[in-house]
């Protein structure tokens, strides 16, 4: 099980709903890819209504994490391999 | 995978809400009642409240860390023949689509407190839902529960 907080991560949304942050992802990264719930990124499965929409920017990856009391962040981590593995399942 | 068919899962939600508790031991002693062990979820607050309410464990089963609940899901390696979630904030309708989307049991959406309706209708996936707007009031979420399981209210 992997810990958001070992993560260097920056923070571009907060308490944000799974339409917000699906639309902010898509709207702002051309490159993305819709996952399912549960999609392991960082040893972190990930939470949501599916799809959850994955952006890329680069070498970092841009997602959604959600915890029951405080919402839904959306984060931006370093992670080539993440990338990388994304490319690699898309189409 | 390991999908028992005797376990049913309770997901629960930020513990802000008081009548979580009770929804909580009601559907655990409904779950026990379906012969069915209750195997509750959620964060350390919120299981602690329920272990607090339920000392000796009569109505709950086993207790596992939600994270860890969503990854043994998401992995296929444990699976419920029924899985209730409450939902009372934004965040209960992810953790709702999230068990939706790994589940290969039976899911219902417990949705109440004040914006029950609008939480309520967020939810497009499949699943069964109760709908209840109150944060206090047993009778009618005993009643709308009893409508979607067949316990009796």
């Amino acid at each position: 099980m992997g810990c958001v907080e070992a993560l260097k991560y920056e923070v571009l949304l907060r308490n944000c709903s799974f339409r917000e942050y699906r639309d902010y992802i898509r709207k702002n990264y051309r490159e993305f890819y819709d996952v399912m719930p549960g999609y392991r990124i960082f040893d972190l499965a990930l939470i949501g209504v599916p799809p959850i929409p994955i952006g890329v920017d680069g070498d970092s990856v841009i997602f959604p994490y959600t915890k029951p009391c405080h919402g839904t962040f959306v984060l931006k981590v370093e992670g080539k391999d993440e990338v990388l593995r994304l490319r690699s399942q898309k189409k | 995978m390991s999908e028992k068919e005797d376990e049913g899962l309770i997901v629960l939600g930020c513990p802000e809400a008081p009548v979580q508790v009770s929804l909580a031991i009601h559907l655990a002693h409904g779950l026990r009642k379906a012969g069915k062990t209750p195997v509750i979820t959620g964060n350390p607050s919120a299981r602690a409240l329920v272990a607090m309410a339920d000392p000796e464990g009569r109505y709950v089963g086993e207790m596992i860390d939600l994270d860890r609940c969503i990854e043994a899901m998401a992995a296929k390696e444990r699976d419920f023949a029924a899985s209730f979630v409450l939902v009372h904030v934004e965040s209960g309708v992810s953790f709702a689509g999230t068990i939706s989307a790994i589940s290969g049991g039976k899911v219902i959406v417990v949705v109440f407190g004040k914006d029950a309706e609008s939480l309520s209708a967020l939810i497009d996936f499949p699943c069964e839902k109760v709908t209840v707007r109150t944060a206090h009031k047993a009778g009618p979420l005993k009643a709308a529960i009893a409508e979607v399981t067949g316990w009796g209210a």
